[in-house]
Formats: structure tokens, C-alpha cells, sequence
């Protein structure tokens, strides 16, 4: 394998979180919801995964309970933004401190506590193929899965009856329910599968990326995945873009600091985080006058009687 | 059955006290249960949570110096969140203006200053946490970022400049190493307030502060502009108030005082600058800003409610032998419940049943 | 009347909202193939009521009867599987996603989305209503939506169509084209439940009424057997007041000068302004008419100052170039604004009415002290105007959304308190004050002004005396035809 080889699957393996949780924010806030708890979400994934998985030895079950997880904590914050009309950006904030703190408390006990990756797994004859079949054709199962959800998403959102029906929720509540749909509903179950997707964002820190537990393990990566939605213009395909582009730039910055480029590490860490806000600038600059996300984005929903 | 929410026309101001202390009440409630699925006996932890830390002097003046940034940098973001403009990332505009104030600490290090050292320190920590706060603000006004994800990424860029800073160019060179300053001159540091303790000149900063703002927010033209951006945008441009103008003032307003609150911890707490200079007290004002209802005396209130949880946790952690995160969950559920008692004041709820309903 | 049930009846229909009854114990029954009035001021409970029948509100007593048999409508859903369907006041489209989505949303069927672009076309073709099925909705002009709207309904094949104001939002030869729409329907055997408060065209084109006041039925009618006078009566419950009307040819002052203002559009669906001009003279009122999206917010805020026009000459004020003063100055030179929507624009609901009065007056009424807001002056002067107008309030300084009404021009006030503010405008411009009123009501306009024109795509019409102008003129210059290019 080619230096270069490996450069481009470690990209692959460090954008693999951010495009999942990037997507299932994507669906929250095509349905009207802005969920800024994200890393909250994720983080208690990655703490519920590893310990689900240490527990009872098995992979499988450590994910199902990380995704498990991130529903239950998106569920109290559907609670209090759809029950009781909560200011949005408010309660996404308690759920990232909360969930900090909640996967604090869960990973404790699991420090330090070494445990086998998740393997990868090879598409016989096609992961032959010379240098594409390994990076494309032997990966781990999240990275096909995220691809699938990319797809997924993109099919939901613009050929499906549902995913009409959620984007109209988002466009504009109050018409959506003088039609008779079920707003709250269907934007409980988008925050349940935006919950679902950062928990298993977040299993893939602990189970695959790292694989142990360390408190803050996600360091920050929730917050990209919800630039990434604003870069993506609620876009699934633009989302694998910025996902990607973000990841590039993480592994990239990390080999400039290990093949001694004369900039004092913490500057090259930096990097991301600057190009982020560069990127808000520059999206927001083409974008003037343009489409500017759903329209009921962030706005509580009260039905009357 | 169905539960169904009537807004309010006027709230009554005996629920808008009541509130925040149910949400105390529920969060305590909640802190019990958590203690006892930890094993630990409720009634021992919670008392070792928020009795022990009021029990002596000692535990007091720790709760007014963990009080005083987190009051400080809360009253400066619930000015901004009146506005309805969202800056989390009071957390980097803090250290950028301990680094600040610290800096001048830095370089005057080893002669004699005079008394105008402090002040100046003082001012160039809350400068610096303004300018910080700028870039957000900004970028929001000039192109139309979005201010929680631009400010909350330069925290990021805060704690790496620091830890750059404190490895790198100030590094104590009599230090063995470590990462972290040279400790301040004497005249460099804020002067106590009585012996045997931590409780500096900090604290009565803080309260003074605190007054300024309820007067600022209640009683001058700026502050009902402030509010009136955050009520109806519209209504204050028709008023003839420049939202973009808005936007930068208080984004520098609560940049100055997270700065200022950055300085003072830097040069009364901790007397040096290294890393570990925050733990968290940008992202937990958050809490105390919301808890004391975006009103200064209620930040105040807030802020030594939410020290106290800090102190507990730490006690809670040596004699308990409980998960120091345990406060941050206490701290994430807390907002929580205060979140959804704001809605009680706002909102009458009414449970319809039966079939027709 | 053995031989056909009424198509719908309701009967003994209560709803509470808190201690205001929007409805009590109201009765109306719409015959099959009926186009049925239902007429009353704003607030006497007309859209509560359609808003049962359609399923999103449900009543505290009373029931509904549907070919004979009593129904439960539990929901939009539920109304739509009747046969029920709706056309909103204020429109409820979905203004990124394009017309064939907003159709298929309002269809519960399992077509799919080409098949109903593809039935879409021809029957809106088939009832002269034709529209591009791939449009988003923000591309459509007003009637355009509104055609939307109906097509979305009609493509249910509903036995009963309401219409909630549909004409508030269209030029006059617009309403002949849904008036021509609304006779077809009645000719395939459809009802149209059809609401309003314009009484001409509810006696042109119903042949029953109910009409509602205060929440409850006064009575049930044949509107071509009544006079507008005597329906207006029932409405009001009282003969209204004829405003004092003397048109005059003002001589006074130029107050107000516009020449070749030009305005980019202020957002993505906003409207240009292009080459604005008039003149305002004192003692004169000048309406400027116009269906709502025309450049009248934008017209609005140039002239306020909210927005500041490109170059100083082109608003000038008694003669002194304003375009680039902020509204606080404008207001220290003598200007009032009194903006549409008064709630978020005016004036901050949440606030309390103090706040509010120094929302606009802290520029010029020296509310200010050392620096500090004076309380006390503050609150006398709400006190004054609170006598001078007759706002209705409860406690002594409620919070403003509390409050009803009051808004300029008249939309959403009651008729009562419009007349007060129509007079009030008209006295304010013979004590000497030019006043400049825009309106989308084309009969209140034609009662106030002096001189009228009218606003299409951000373009101006000349002034021409209220006199000289008909409804037919001033409808053709609302739909765009000779207006200067």
C-alpha cells in the first residue's frame, strides 16, 4: 500500500462520522428543527456504544445500543421543543451539555479498556481491483453504510411521498398543518433519526476510529457536522462533499505536523476549526440572495385548538 | 386525551419567580435518582453536593470565586441573548482575554510597575475579549454566518493559541517544562479580601457590575433597544435602530465582560497562565444566563447556585468517590428543566379529554 | 323540504376560546349546488367556523350534519375524505416546493407525482385556470397562488368548496375570472360555502346568506332579495356612518416630494421599486392601491427611511433632500409612519405599552432623562393617547399583544374603529397634514383619497383625482395594463 493509499482511506475513516451525523441533521432541519446538541448526541453514543460493547463483547449489540442511545437523548430534546415549544437553540445546547456530562458518567468505568476495531469487510473480485478495489471495496461496514444513507436520504427527500411531506413541514408548519398532517410527529420521528444517526456517528469514534474510550473523545466533530449541513445547503450529495472535504483536511493537517512543516503544531490543529468559518463565509457569500435553508427552521411550532 | 397549550396575554410575576426554582427543585430531584442508580446513598450525596460547600468560610469564599466568572460572563450573554443574538463562545472570548491581561502580567515580569499595572491588565483582558468577539459578530453582519458556529469554533482556536503560547514564547523557563507561565508578581495579582482564603477583589467587581447592567437593561434607551431587536426585529428597525450595529455592540458587550472575567481568573485564582485556565466556565454561564432569566440579578442568583454545584461536585468527588462529569450532567439538566418551566410562562397547558377533544 | 337534505348543516355550533365565545349555538345549512354567503365583520367568528367544519378546530358543543347523517370531523383529512375543501385567506402554500407538490400534498391518494402534474395540467386548463405544474410557488404572482389553491382543492372533487376572502387579494378583473370559475362549479352540482365582507359581490354572485355578528347568527337570507344598506345593517348591527366626503384639489405646500426613486428588491421575494414619482401636497390624501406584493412594504420603507434610497434628492421632505436620513430624522422633521402590520413591525407584542410608545417617540417626545428613561412622562403620555383614540385595554399597562386592532391602513379592524381611523386621517389632512395612505382596499381608498394611484411590479401609476377614477381604471392599472413601461 502506497503512502498515498493510506492517506486516502484514513480520510475515509475520519469523514465517515461527520457525513453520518451531518445526515441525520440534515433530515432534522429539513423538517423545521434545529438540533445544536449534535455532539451531545454523538458523544453519548460513542460512551454507550463502548460500554454495550465491552459489556457483552459484542460489536453489533455495542452499536445498536449507541444508536439507542442517541434517540434517547434527541427524544428529550423533542420533548421539550415540541411539547413544550422550547427555544430551540437553547435546549440543543442543554443536550450537548448534558450528553458531555452523561457520557462522563457511562464511560468511567471503561477507561483505558483496549478492545478490537470493527473489521473491515472485503467485496470479493471487486476488492481486487487494482488501487481503487481496496479503497472502495474493502472498508468497514459504517463506511458502506454511510454511503447507503447518503442514497438513502437523497431518495427520501426528493422522490418519496414522506420525505414531500417532511420538507413541506419544514417550508411552512402552519400550512403543513391546516392539510391535516401531523407536524409534531413527523418532526419527532426526524429528530429520532437525527438522534439515531449521531449516535451511531458516535460508535464509530469508539468501536472503529479510536477504539476505546477517552472522556470528550469527539472533540468537537458534532459542531462540524452541523457547519457541514449549513456548507451543504441541506443538500445529501453536498454533504458527502463537505463531510469529505473536512476529513481531507483533519488527516491532511495531521501529516503536514508529522512531516515537519516549520508551523508550531497547534496552528495546523486550528486549521479545521478556521476553515470551517472560512467556508460559512464563502457559502454565505455565493449563496446571497439564494436559497437560505427551510423556512420554519428553528421556529417553535404551537398548533391551535 | 391531548394536551394542548393556550399562549398567555400577561404573565404573572409570581410564576416568573416561581419557576426557575422548580426547576432547581426537579433537578434535585433528578440529582437523587442519579446518585442512587450510581450506588451512592441520595440524601449523604446531595447534602456532600450542596450543603457541605456552604458549611464554613472556606467553602463560601470558594462559591463567590467560582461565582464571579461565571456571573460575569453570563450577564454579558444574556444581554446578547435578549437580542436574540446567539454568542456560545464566551468560553475562547474568556481565555483571549485572560492571555491578554495575562500578557501584560508577562513582560512586566521582574520590575517594579506601580498601581497602574492591574487597571491596565484589567482593561486589556476586557478589550481583547471584545475584539475576540468581533470576529463573530462580524462575520455574522458582513456576510451572514451564522454567529453559534463561527463563535463556537474560535473557542477551539482560543484553547489551542493558549496552549501554543503557554509551551511556546511564555513558557516558565524556570518551569522544568511544564506548560505554563512564569507566576505573576505580587502587584500583578488581585488583592485578597480577608486572609486565609481565595476571595479577591474579583467578587465585589462582579456585584458592581451586575447593578451596572440591571440599570443599563432596565433604565436606559440601549437596553430597550436590546430588547426590542430580540422581541420584533421589524419594530426596532421601524423604531429607527440599526440591527447590524446591534449585533456588534452586544457581541462586544459580553466579549468585554467574558475578557474581563477571563483577566480577573487569571490574575486573582490562578496567578499564572496554563492551559487548564477554564473548566468550562464559558459554556456553563450559558446555564446560569438562562437559569437567571436573562436579567442580571437573576444571573447573580444563578451563578452562585450553579458555583455551589461546582464545589459539591469537587467534594462530592474526593469523599464520594462520585464522577466529576456527574456535575455536568446535574448542570445539562438543570437547563433542561429551566427550559421547560420558560415555557409555563409562557404557555397555559390544558389536558383535553374524550373523544371530541 | 322532505325532497333534498341539506348538503352540510351545522346546528347549535358552541366554541370557547378562553372567556371570548367565538361562536354560540350558530346554525347554517348550504344546499347541494348552492353558493353560500357567510357574512360578517372581522371577529363575529366566520373563520372559527370553517375552521370546525374543515376539521382543524373542534367545537365545545354542537354537531355537524353531512348528506343527513351526522359526522364527527376529526380532521383536514377527514374533511377532505367528505368532500369538504378549502381555499385560505391567507395562503397556505409552500412557497420553495413547486405547484405539482403543493397539489400532491393536499391529495391522499397513492397517484404519483408525475401523474398528478399530468392531471393537474388538463383540468386546470379545463377550468380556464391554467398553470405550469414544475413552478416553485415563489416564482407565481398573487392570483397565480390563488389558482393554485383552488386547483388544489378541486383536484379532490369536493362536493363543497369554502373560500375564505378569496377577492381580498385580487384586482377586480381577477375576482370576474373566479367569479366565472365559482359558476361553473355551481353548474356541476358543487356547493360554495364563500366568505366575505364585500356586500356587492355577495349579492351578485350568492343565492343565500347567513350572516354572523359577535359570534352569533343574526340572521339567514337571500342577499339579491336585500340592499347592500340592509345587509350592512345586519352586519354592523346598526346603520354605519357615512364618512363626511369632500373631495378637494389641495393647493397647499408640496410636504412630500418623490422623484425617479429606484430600489433594488430587499430580498430574495421582495419586489424592485423602479422610478417612483409623486407629490404630496398639505391638506391633501393621497391613496396608493394595489394588489398586496406589488412594492408597497418596499414603497414603504423608503419612504420611512427603514430603508434609505439611493441618492438624498430623490425623497425630499418640504424641501430639504431626506433619501438618506434614517427614519429618526425624517420623524424630527414632522413625519409619522404607521407601517401594515402593526404587531412586530409597529410595534412589539410582547412589550408592554409604555415600551411600545417609546418605541417610535423616543427620537422626538424627550422621553429621556440624564440618559435614563423617564417612566412617568412615558406613561402619561400612553394615558392621552389611549383617551384620544379609544384604544381598548384592561389593565392599566398590558402587554401589547393583548390589545385589538388599531391598525392603518384598516386591515384586520373592526368596521367600527375603521371608520374612526378613516375619519380621524381625513381631518388630520384639512387641519393642513398631508397624508399618504396605501391600501389594498379599493373602497376604502376611493372614500378617503383625493387623488389615487395605483402600484404593479414596484412601478407607479400618475396621480389622478378620486373624482375622475372608477373602479374599472384603477382594476385595469391593478392588473398591469397601460402602465408605463
Amino acid at each position: 500500500m502506497t503512502l498515498f493509499e493510506a492517506i486516502i482511506l484514513t480520510i475515509i475513516t475520519a469523514s465517515t462520522p461527520l457525513l453520518i451525523a451531518a445526515l441525520g441533521e440534515l433530515v432534522v432541519e429539513r423538517a423545521g428543527v434545529l438540533n445544536l446538541g449534535v455532539e451531545g448526541m454523538m458523544i453519548i453514543g460513542a460512551a454507550a456504544g463502548i460500554a454495550a460493547a465491552i459489556t457483552t463483547g459484542s460489536s453489533t449489540l455495542g452499536v445498536l445500543v449507541a444508536v439507542l442511545a442517541g434517540m434517547a437523548l434527541s427524544l428529550v430534546f423533542a420533548a421539550l421543543v415540541l411539547g413544550l415549544a422550547a427555544n430551540q437553540v437553547a435546549a440543543g445546547l442543554a443536550l450537548a451539555i448534558l450528553g458531555l456530562g452523561l457520557s462522563g458518567v457511562i464511560g468511567a468505568p471503561f477507561v483505558g479498556v483496549q478492545r478490537a476495531g470493527i473489521g473491515k469487510i472485503e467485496i470479493p473480485w471487486l476488492s481486487d481491483i487494482p488501487f481503487l478495489g481496496p479503497l472502495l471495496f474493502r472498508q468497514d461496514p459504517f463506511v458502506y453504510a454511510s454511503v447507503a444513507l447518503v442514497i438513502g436520504v437523497w431518495w427520501f427527500l426528493t422522490k418519496s411521498r414522506a420525505g414531500l411531506v417532511l420538507r413541506a413541514v419544514g417550508e411552512n408548519h402552519a400550512a403543513a398543518h391546516a392539510l391535516g398532517y401531523p407536524v409534531r410527529r413527523i418532526r419527532l420521528l426526524a429528530i429520532l433519526f437525527g438522534g439515531g444517526c449521531a449516535g451511531l456517528a458516535g460508535a464509530y469514534m469508539s468501536l472503529v476510529y479510536t477504539p476505546f474510550w477517552t472522556s470528550g473523545m469527539t472533540g468537537g466533530r458534532g459542531w462540524i457536522a452541523l457547519a457541514i449541513v449549513v456548507f451543504a445547503s441541506w443538500l445529501p450529495f453536498r454533504a458527502m462533499v463537505g463531510a469529505y472535504l473536512f476529513g481531507a483536511l483533519t488527516i491532511l493537517q495531521l501529516h503536514a505536523q508529522s512531516a515537519g512543516v516549520p508551523l508550531p503544531s497547534q496552528f495546523l490543529a486550528a486549521l479545521p476549526y478556521l476553515i470551517t468559518i472560512l467556508v460559512l463565509v464563502l457559502i454565505m457569500r455565493a449563496r446571497r440572495g439564494g436559497v437560505a435553508g427551510p423556512a420554519s427552521l428553528g421556529v417553535p411550532f404551537v398548533p391551535d385548538r | 386525551m391531548k394536551l394542548v397549550m393556550e399562549r398567555r396575554t400577561e404573565t404573572p410575576i409570581s410564576l416568573m419567580l416561581i419557576s426557575p426554582l422548580i426547576a432547581v427543585a426537579l433537578t434535585l430531584i433528578s440529582a437523587a435518582i442519579m446518585f442512587a442508580l450510581l450506588g451512592k446513598d441520595p440524601v449523604a450525596a446531595l447534602s456532600t453536593y450542596f450543603l457541605d460547600p456552604l458549611s464554613d468560610s472556606w467553602g463560601l469564599q470558594e462559591v463567590a470565586v467560582k461565582a464571579t466568572p461565571l456571573v460575569l460572563i453570563a450577564v454579558g450573554l444574556a444581554v446578547c441573548y435578549r437580542a436574540k443574538v446567539w454568542n456560545i463562545g464566551a468560553e475562547g472570548q474568556f481565555l483571549f482575554g485572560a492571555m491578554a491581561g495575562g500578557y501584560i502580567a508577562i513582560i512586566t515580569h521582574g520590575s517594579t510597575q506601580g498601581p497602574w499595572l492591574l487597571p491596565v491588565m484589567l482593561l486589556v483582558g476586557a478589550m481583547a475579549g471584545a475584539c475576540f468577539a468581533l470576529i463573530p459578530a462580524l462575520l455574522r453582519t458582513r456576510f451572514g454566518a451564522n454567529e453559534i458556529l463561527t463563535s463556537l469554533m474560535l473557542v477551539y482556536v482560543a484553547e489551542l493559541l493558549l496552549d501554543y503560547l503557554v509551551r511556546g514564547p511564555w513558557r516558565d523557563p524556570a518551569g522544568f517544562n511544564m506548560p505554563h507561565s512564569v507566576v505573576f508578581e505580587a502587584e500583578a495579582t488581585l488583592p485578597l479580601l480577608m486572609a486565609g482564603g481565595r476571595l479577591n477583589i474579583g467578587t465585589p467587581i462582579m456585584i458592581a457590575i451586575v447593578f451596572a447592567f440591571m440599570l443599563l437593561m432596565g433604565r436606559t434607551l440601549k437596553g430597550f433597544e436590546i430588547r426590542l431587536v430580540g422581541e420584533a426585529p421589524r419594530a426596532a428597525r421601524f423604531a429607527g435602530f440599526s440591527e447590524t450595529r446591534l449585533i456588534i455592540t452586544v457581541f462586544m458587550i459580553s466579549g468585554a465582560l467574558a475578557g474581563l472575567a477571563g483577566v480577573l481568573e487569571a490574575a486573582g485564582t490562578i496567578k499564572q497562565l496554563q492551559p487548564g485556565i477554564s473548566p468550562g466556565y464559558g459554556f456553563t454561564a450559558i446555564i446560569v444566563a438562562f437559569l437567571g432569566r436573562l436579567n442580571p440579578i437573576g444571573c447573580l442568583f444563578a451563578g452562585i447556585f450553579i458555583a455551589i454545584t461546582f464545589i459539591g461536585g469537587e467534594n462530592a468527588q474526593i469523599m464520594l468517590r462520585l464522577p466529576l462529569d456527574a456535575t455536568r450532567v446535574l448542570q445539562g439538566l438543570l437547563l433542561f428543566f429551566v427550559l421547560a418551566c420558560d415555557s409555563l410562562l409562557l404557555y397555559r397547558f390544558r389536558l383535553l379529554r374524550g373523544a371530541a377533544a | 323540504m322532505q325532497a333534498s337534505p341539506p348538503l352540510l348543516a351545522a346546528e347549535g355550533i358552541t366554541k370557547r376560546f378562553g372567556a371570548l365565545v367565538a361562536n354560540n349555538a350558530v346554525d347554517l345549512k348550504v344546499a347541494p349546488g348552492e353558493i353560500h354567503a357567510l357574512l360578517g365583520e372581522n371577529g363575529a367568528g366566520k373563520s372559527t367556523l370553517v375552521k370546525i367544519i374543515y376539521g382543524l378546530l373542534r367545537p365545545d358543543a354542537g354537531r355537524l350534519v353531512w348528506r343527513g347523517a351526522p359526522v364527527q370531523v376529526e380532521s383536514a383529512r377527514a374533511a377532505r375524505a367528505l368532500g369538504i375543501g378549502m381555499v385560505f385567506q391567507h395562503f397556505s402554500l409552500f412557497e420553495a416546493l413547486t405547484v405539482a407538490e403543493n397539489v400532491a400534498l393536499a391529495l391522499d391518494g397513492a397517484e404519483s407525482l408525475d401523474e398528478i402534474a399530468q392531471r393537474l395540467s388538463e383540468t386546470s386548463r379545463a377550468y380556464g385556470l391554467p398553470l405550469d405544474p414544475k413552478r416553485e410557488i415563489w416564482r407565481l404572482s398573487v392570483g397565480e397562488r390563488q389558482r393554485v389553491e383552488i386547483m388544489r382543492c378541486l383536484m379532490q372533487d369536493p362536493s363543497l368548496l369554502i373560500l375564505d376572502e378569496p377577492t381580498s387579494v385580487l384586482t377586480p378583473q381577477e375576482a370576474e375570472g373566479l367569479f366565472a370559475t365559482l359558476a361553473r362549479l355551481r353548474a356541476e352540482g358543487r356547493s360554495v360555502l364563500y366568505i366575505s365582507h364585500k356586500l356587492e359581490e355577495v349579492r351578485r354572485i350568492c343565492e343565500a346568506a347567513t350572516i354572523l355578528r359577535g359570534g352569533q347568527v343574526v340572521a339567514h337570507c337571500d342577499p339579491r332579495a336585500e340592499t347592500a344598506a340592509g345587509l350592512a345593517r345586519m352586519m354592523m348591527g346598526g346603520d354605519v356612518v357615512p364618512i363626511r366626503h369632500d373631495h378637494i384639489e389641495a393647493q397647499g405646500p408640496v410636504r412630500l416630494a418623490v422623484s425617479a426613486l429606484s430600489l433594488p428588491a430587499l430580498h430574495t421575494h421582495g419586489i424592485a421599486l423602479a422610478n417612483i414619482n409623486l407629490e404630496l401636497r398639505a391638506g391633501e390624501v393621497l391613496g396608493i392601491a394595489g394588489v398586496a406584493g406589488n412594492g408597497q412594504d418596499e414603497l414603504f420603507a423608503a419612504l420611512s427611511g427603514e430603508e434609505l434610497a439611493p441618492h438624498a434628492g430623490a425623497i425630499a421632505m418640504d424641501g430639504v433632500a431626506v433619501g438618506r436620513a434614517g427614519i429618526n430624522e425624517r420623524r424630527k422633521r414632522g413625519a409619522a409612519f404607521v407601517p401594515e402590520e402593526r404587531l412586530g413591525h409597529g410595534a412589539a407584542p410582547a412589550m408592554r405599552l409604555t415600551e411600545n410608545a417609546l418605541l417610535s417617540g423616543h427620537a422626538t417626545n424627550g422621553f429621556l432623562r440624564h440618559g435614563l428613561v423617564d417612566r412617568a412622562k412615558l406613561t402619561d403620555f400612553v394615558g392621552k393617547v389611549v383617551r384620544a383614540f379609544d384604544v381598548r385595554k384592561g389593565p392599566a399597562d398590558p402587554e401589547a399583544r393583548a390589545l385589538s386592532g388599531g391598525n392603518l391602513p384598516s386591515w384586520g379592524v373592526d368596521a367600527g374603529a375603521a371608520a374612526t381611523i378613516r375619519q380621524a386621517l381625513m381631518d388630520l389632512a384639512r387641519a393642513g397634514s398631508a397624508v399618504l395612505v396605501i391600501s389594498q382596499d379599493l373602497d376604502e381608498l376611493l372614500e378617503i383619497s383625493d387623488r389615487l394611484c395605483v402600484m404593479f411590479m414596484g412601478r407607479l401609476s400618475p396621480a389622478m383625482p378620486t373624482a375622475q377614477a372608477t373602479r374599472e381604471s384603477l382594476g385595469l392599472l391593478m392588473g398591469g395594463a397601460g402602465m408605463a413601461a
